[in-house]
């Protein structure tokens, strides 16, 4: 596509989106503001998540985006689109074959591997946010590891529903020393971020922040000792591959009460399927 | 002799500065004794400073000038130059005062009052509510009252509590501001058999006593307090 | 799933009243040099010669104090007098213009804000004016008790729970209102959870900045009273800004007297409020009812 430079943002603005990368790769889990571009996109769509994915995509790149798990929602098309006709590389829905899989919301049933990169769309990069208002101290906490605040809200979702209710965003401590927001994957994913081979990036646009946690890296979600951390997915089997150990979504069928679950993530799911229908 | 609390030539004066600067002298150049198990009785004419020397010996007041030696854990120590620190101490371990009233505090009850210089001198609750339940009883202060504020009680209930308060803790100096004054016969009766007691175990006691017969029963010796001459 | 009314394994113990033990004679230090010095002490907190002015106005002027351990200090003064800013210069959260403020022999002015922190949710504790200032009103009361356990290292949530329904019966809240929020309590009930909240740790320190300020008269007296008892029982230093001489004389060991950013007088409480010598502190004892 003429007209653009090389995956949109010019070459200047890449640089400093890797700068921050970088810083956020020494950091792991802390959040690195960057200056966030305006994209042809409203916020809300993944602006953070493209940016920091045109900064590391190269015409050899792979690259598979999901949106909830799946590969052939809006977002996850247009996002393809854009990155196909911006930078002309080549787009997969099978993670095996992506070297770059940009998420909302999710993490691939699938485990990556050492040269694969995973970017996070993220909304609300702060996990204190909600508890404390004033940013200046948020930031403060952070310096300071200060972080009793963040066990306050799981105690109040003991307190008020009597087991951790937080299902999505839950907080995790990353290398033991940084608090950090997930962004709203299922509490489900939570244990795959810990020690993944693959680098994993977090973007958020409107927020202009850039977090990271480098390939084998601890990542422990907060708990208390009787009230274990666990990750909760509904209790079925995927009506189509029969998965009884991934997350999943629960689908309408028709007007009259009608559900099915079926897995979240749809490359895993048709791959087992296939597997399931060639040993048939 | 040996000596429980002596003045070496103690003043005092007020300096109001709210009425034109205007100085009252009160006390001037006082020398006074007393030894273990004695008793002292200030006399004087009304408004002579006899109040005002009981106050400067409990450090309610400031010395103007001069010593105020007292015998506390063994040593003389002048609490006319005592840090607060220091004073807190003696009064916790060797100084009592039983003034004519008391300072109710709100809330909390007549034992629980009588028993608090035990318990800061680290006496268990229960121990030290015993020992208020005991000189209540003695003092004749009927049990239904003994959990209750003192707030609402009359001024010779009251008296009762401040005496069972200053006698509890076994004060080796105790001063004594009209310990009788609201009390009937019988329980005067009951104080001076505190006081002789307080004198046998060598407490040293110094009173104010209006009330002459009282005095002669408990005092061992006199010490006039006379006004002086207005020296603005 | 519902495991709240679970037993827990190994609860704490609920801290005991101190049995009179933070009253335990002083250690005798001999040949101290000053009147006989039997109750020479290691102070908590040292403060000298501390200075702040803003702009042309002395908001202290050469302030010297120390708080020993189990010493209750009041300071008292008319608004203005800069006996706010003391506190907010002696707990750490204001820096003066020359000075020094010790704690327990560490620079606190000097000591990184990681540090003090950390003495801010372990060793010491601030009780606000207002309790909005010291309470998340969001959270529950049990989680606002829980949170200064939580900061230093509690993880058994059973725990927890026993330890705040512990602290709300001894500010007189039913524990059965442990998950409500404190905008649900009235304004004294909220002070009294934040006094919950700050005591949990058993600090050593509590600054208290006009506790009962904005109260009614009857709440104030059943709020000073609690105070006292607590104060008492735990062998807590206190150092508390008030402008009422009556609270002062109630709670406080030994007061000091500022009047535009100075120490005009300090001694021990009924000394000052019996026999005031300076000027303004005759003015201020003369000018209470009682």
């Amino acid at each position: 596509m003429s007209g653009y430079n090389f995956a949109y943002l010019d070459e200047s603005t890449k640089r400093m989106i890797r700068r921050a990368i970088l810083k956020a790769v020494a950091i792991p889990g802390h959040q690195v503001p960057f200056g966030s571009r305006e994209m042809p996109l409203p916020y809300g769509w993944g602006t953070g998540g493209i940016q920091v994915t045109a900064a590391v995509l190269g015409p050899a790149d792979v690259l598979k985006v999901i949106d909830q798990g799946s590969d052939d929602t809006t977002n996850a098309v247009s996002i393809r689109a854009f990155f196909r006709r911006t930078a002309g590389v080549a787009t997969t829905e099978s993670t095996e074959a992506a070297t770059i899989i940009q998420t909302r919301h999710r993490i691939p049933e699938r485990p990556l591997r050492e040269d694969q990169i995973l970017v996070y769309q993220v909304p609300i990069p702060e996990p204190l946010g909600r508890l404390e208002p004033r940013i200046a101290e948020t930031r403060r906490m952070h310096a300071m590891a200060d972080y009793g605040l963040m066990h306050v809200k799981l105690y109040e979702d003991i307190a008020r529903h009597g087991h951790i209710a937080t299902s999505y965003s839950y907080p995790v401590m990353v290398n033991s020393r940084y608090l950090m927001s997930p962004s709203p994957i299922p509490a489900f994913d939570n244990p795959k971020m810990d020690q993944m081979p693959a680098l994993q990036l977090f973007g958020a646009g409107r927020e202009k922040r850039i977090y990271a946690v480098p390939p084998y890296t601890s990542v422990k979600s907060l708990d208390f000792d009787d009230h274990p951390f666990r990750p909760i997915r509904a209790p079925h089997a995927c009506e189509l591959c029969g998965s009884r150990d991934t997350y999943l979504d629960e689908v309408l069928t028709d007007d009259v009460g009608g559900r099915i679950f079926v897995c979240s993530d749809t490359d895993f799911c048709s791959e087992r399927q296939a597997v399931k229908e060639a040993a048939e | 002799m040996s000596v429980a609390l002596a003045t070496e030539g103690l003043s005092k004066a007020f300096r109001l500065h709210l009425q034109g600067d205007v100085r009252i002298p009160v006390l001037d150049a006082v020398d006074f004794s007393v030894a273990p198990g004695e008793c002292v009785a200030l006399t004087g004419p009304s408004g002579a400073g006899k109040s005002t020397l009981m106050r400067c010996l409990y450090g309610n007041y400031g010395a103007g000038s001069g010593r105020i030696l007292i015998r506390h854990r063994g040593e003389l120590v002048d609490l006319a130059a005592a840090d607060p620190l220091l004073v807190r101490e003696i009064r916790r371990e060797t100084l009592g005062y039983v003034s004519q009233f008391l300072r109710v505090i709100p809330r909390v009850g007549a034992r629980e009052i009588v028993a608090e210089p035990l318990r800061t001198r680290g006496v268990p609750a229960e121990a030290a509510l015993t020992r208020a339940t005991e000189l209540l009883t003695r003092l004749n202060l009927p049990p239904r009252l003994h959990d209750l504020p003192p707030s609402t009680f009359s001024g010779g209930e009251q008296q009762r509590i401040n005496l069972a308060r200053g006698f509890a803790a076994d004060y080796p100096v105790l001063l004594l501001d009209e310990p009788t004054a609201s009390l009937d016969p019988v329980n005067r009766q009951v104080v001076v058999a505190l006081m002789a007691e307080a004198k046998a175990r060598g407490a040293a006691l110094i009173g104010i006593f209006h009330d002459t017969e009282i005095r002669e029963q408990v005092a061992d010796r006199l010490f006039e307090v006379l006004p002086i001459q207005d020296a603005a | 799933m519902n495991e709240r009314s679970s037993k827990t394994p190994h609860p704490i113990p609920p801290p005991q009243a101190g049995e009179g033990g933070a009253h335990l004679p002083p250690p005798l230090l001999a040949g101290e040099g000053r009147g006989g010095g039997l109750a020479a002490q290691t102070p908590l907190l040292t403060a000298r010669d501390l200075t702040l002015r803003f702009g042309r106005i002395a908001a202290l002027d050469s302030v010297d104090i120390d708080i020993h351990p189990g010493e209750v200090v009041a300071i008292v003064g008319e608004s203005g007098s800069g006996k706010t800013t003391l506190l907010r210069v002696l707990s750490g959260l204001m820096r003066p213009d020359a000075g020094e403020v010790s704690y327990l022999g560490q620079d606190v002015l000097g000591m990184t804000e990681a540090a003090r922190r950390r003495l801010m949710r372990t060793e010491w504790g601030f009780v606000h004016q207002n309790p909005r200032d010291g309470l998340r009103m969001a959270v529950s009361a049990g989680g606002n008790i829980g949170e200064r356990l939580m900061a230093t290292g509690a993880r058994h949530y059973g725990n927890i729970r026993d330890q705040a329904a512990h602290w709300l019966t001894r500010v007189e809240i039913d524990p059965t209102r442990m998950d409500e929020v404190p905008a649900k309590f009235s304004g004294g009930m909220q002070q009294r959870l934040q006094i919950a909240r700050t005591l949990v740790t058993l600090p050593k320190l509590v600054f208290m900045d006009e506790p009962t300020g904005g109260l009614d008269v009857s709440v104030q007296a059943r709020l000073l009273d609690l105070i006292r008892a607590l104060v008492a029982d735990l062998g807590l230093a206190v150092l508390i800004v008030t402008h009422d001489i009556a609270a002062a004389r109630l709670l406080a060991h030994r007061m000091l007297v500022m009047r535009h950013g100075v120490v005009v007088e300090s001694g021990l409480t009924d000394r000052v409020l019996d026999d005031p010598q300076h000027p303004y502190t005759q003015l201020l004892v003369s000018s209470v009812l009682a």
